[in-house]
């Protein structure tokens, strides 16, 4: 840059102006996009990392530590966070990280199951709507069109609200109401899929409709599936926080992440903020961190969308 | 003898791309189709191949006029027809081996794959690239396999749109070689579909050009 500027030096002042400004737009450029790029790989380890302690967290936590989570001590209610007590306690005098780990066990076995089973409900649909066609993608498609017109919240809700509290009826409920977008999605890739040359050498070399459905379509849709799966873990796991907040999801003895927030509330009016904000954390740590490997998993299936958001 | 009796198909209804077209190939016959970019010959070819359906006409196989298009044909009807495209990297599924990619029309109807290491011979295919997969391989090494695929069930017919548009001259003479080769021995009918008259009229007994068609 520098060597630039000398040589443009003679031929004027105005020139090497010109020339400097050019060269140091193109360094701040350069930096920002290392920047940026570090920033990504930094996210994305970060996450990892994040995944990687809750993961180990809710899997090893409870058979390795013979504490039992329920146990009252109303000796040490409402403690402030300490060394005993790193989150403090709640108004029964019960640890909350060992609540907060329990409950997001739960949470995240909510998320799972009802992320999986969504994905693999709309799939399915999105999969008889592509490879069939004709007037059953259109019915299909409308009676997704009318499921979505519903707000799912409150189909949710509705579903829950119909059995007695508990961690299935949840789990049904976030399944129901998710696997729209992944039928329109699957649709939408399967349709594109159908109209290759591959499709039609198959139908040529004497495929039936379910070898075509099975062997050529549905692998090339799994990506995009299983990424709509992840993608799905983190809002589950709100959608199961906010229906126990509501006090229809999970009993409030049962830690779970909403639980653990619906029933501290009464506590934060009295100043006491560490039962609300320890286990809010917990549900924000896991949700970005899981959505931030999905966003790195989106990027590397279709790197084009790199720009757009990571949630 | 496979019959294309005023045929009229496109994508749009009211716009068809084929209008009133007819064409015979007889038995044993190879016809050319000549004619420029998007004038609509790989439309008729794939109507010919049961794999579009026209908007009016019909297709005779035989003396047997074709009862449905695509899955809605007879399975005997559409193996009858061996298909090759022209952009192999469209036309090969990208997550099979190659030995699977020609392994499949056996495979789909219900036939062991024991023929592949030889149908790869026929067409010049290495058995130490069957392993791989179509990334893996250049685009006339790919159309090889799709040719091996096209003739896994001894067509009656073949149906090439373009074969070998996207190939070098070495390869062309390769590939239209094995179809004729192939043709000697089972006395099966072509339908060779291209932008090239020299190479058209080289390589089959008559060949028509698409405004001739179009005008009868």
């Amino acid at each position: 840059m520098a060597e630039t500027t000398k040589a443009t030096g003679t031929t004027g002042a105005k020139g090497a102006i010109g020339v400097t400004e050019a060269a140091e737009t193109a360094t701040a450029w350069r930096t920002r996009a290392v920047v940026r790029r570090s920033t990504r790989v930094w996210r994305v380890r970060g996450s990892a990392a994040v995944v990687a302690v809750i993961v180990l967290a809710v899997l090893l936590v409870p058979p390795l530590v013979q504490l039992d989570q329920q146990a009252v001590d109303l000796a040490a209610k409402l403690q402030p966070p300490s060394l005993a007590h790193p989150f403090g306690t709640d108004d029964v005098g019960r640890d909350l990280l060992l609540r907060c780990v329990y409950g997001l066990r739960v949470s995240l076995l909510v998320g799972v199951v009802a992320a999986v089973v969504s994905t693999v409900v709309g799939t399915a649909v999105g999969a008889v709507a592509g490879a069939f066609g004709g007037w059953v993608d259109r019915l299909v498609m409308r009676l997704v069109d009318v499921f979505a017109s519903v707000p799912h919240l409150l189909l949710g809700i509705f579903i829950v609200a119909m059995f007695r509290p508990g961690v299935w009826p949840v789990v049904v409920s976030v399944a129901l109401t998710h696997w729209l977008s992944t039928a329109r999605i699957v649709r939408a890739e399967i349709l594109s899929l159908r109209s290759r040359p591959y499709v039609d050498a198959a139908i040529s070399g004497g495929a039936s409709r379910y070898r075509v459905a099975v062997r050529h379509l549905l692998p090339g849709v799994l990506p995009q599936a299983g990424l709509a799966a992840v993608l799905m873990v983190p809002h589950a796991v709100w959608h199961e926080s906010a229906l126990s907040f509501l006090g229809l999801g999970l009993p409030t003895h049962q830690a779970s992440l909403g639980t653990l927030v619906q029933s501290a509330r009464g506590s934060l009016l009295a100043g006491d903020w560490w039962p609300t904000l320890f286990p809010g954390l917990c549900a924000v740590a896991a949700t970005l961190a899981i959505a931030g490997l999905a966003g790195a998993w989106r990027e590397r299936l279709n790197p084009r969308s790199r720009s757009e958001l990571m949630l | 003898m496979l019959e294309l009796r005023s045929v009229t198909a496109g994508y749009d209804r009211r716009a068809p791309v084929v209008r009133g077209v007819s064409l015979t190939v007889s038995a044993g016959e190879a016809v050319g189709l000549q004619g420029p970019s998007g004038c609509g010959k790989s439309t008729l070819a794939r109507v010919a191949a049961l794999l579009h359906r026209p908007d009016s006409g019909e297709v005779v196989i035989d003396g047997e006029p074709a009862r449905g298009w695509r899955h809605r044909a007879p399975r005997s009807q559409r193996t009858a027809f061996g298909v090759v495209f022209q952009q192999p990297r469209l036309s090969a599924d990208p997550r099979l081996r190659l030995a699977d990619l020609i392994a499949e029309p056996l495979r789909a109807t219900g036939q062991t794959a024991d023929g592949v290491r030889e149908l790869a011979e026929t067409v010049g295919l290495g058995a130490d690239l069957l392993a791989r997969r179509p990334h893996e391989v250049s685009d006339g090494q790919l159309q090889r396999a799709c040719l091996a695929r096209a003739l896994a069930l001894r067509p009656r017919w073949l149906v090439c749109d373009e074969m070998t548009a996207m190939l070098d001259a070495s390869t062309t003479a390769a590939l239209v070689g094995v179809v004729e080769t192939y043709r000697r021995e089972s006395g099966a009918g072509l339908l060779a579909v291209g932008h090239d008259r020299v190479l058209l009229e080289r390589w089959c007994d008559r060949t028509v050009g698409w405004a001739e068609l179009a005008s009868v």
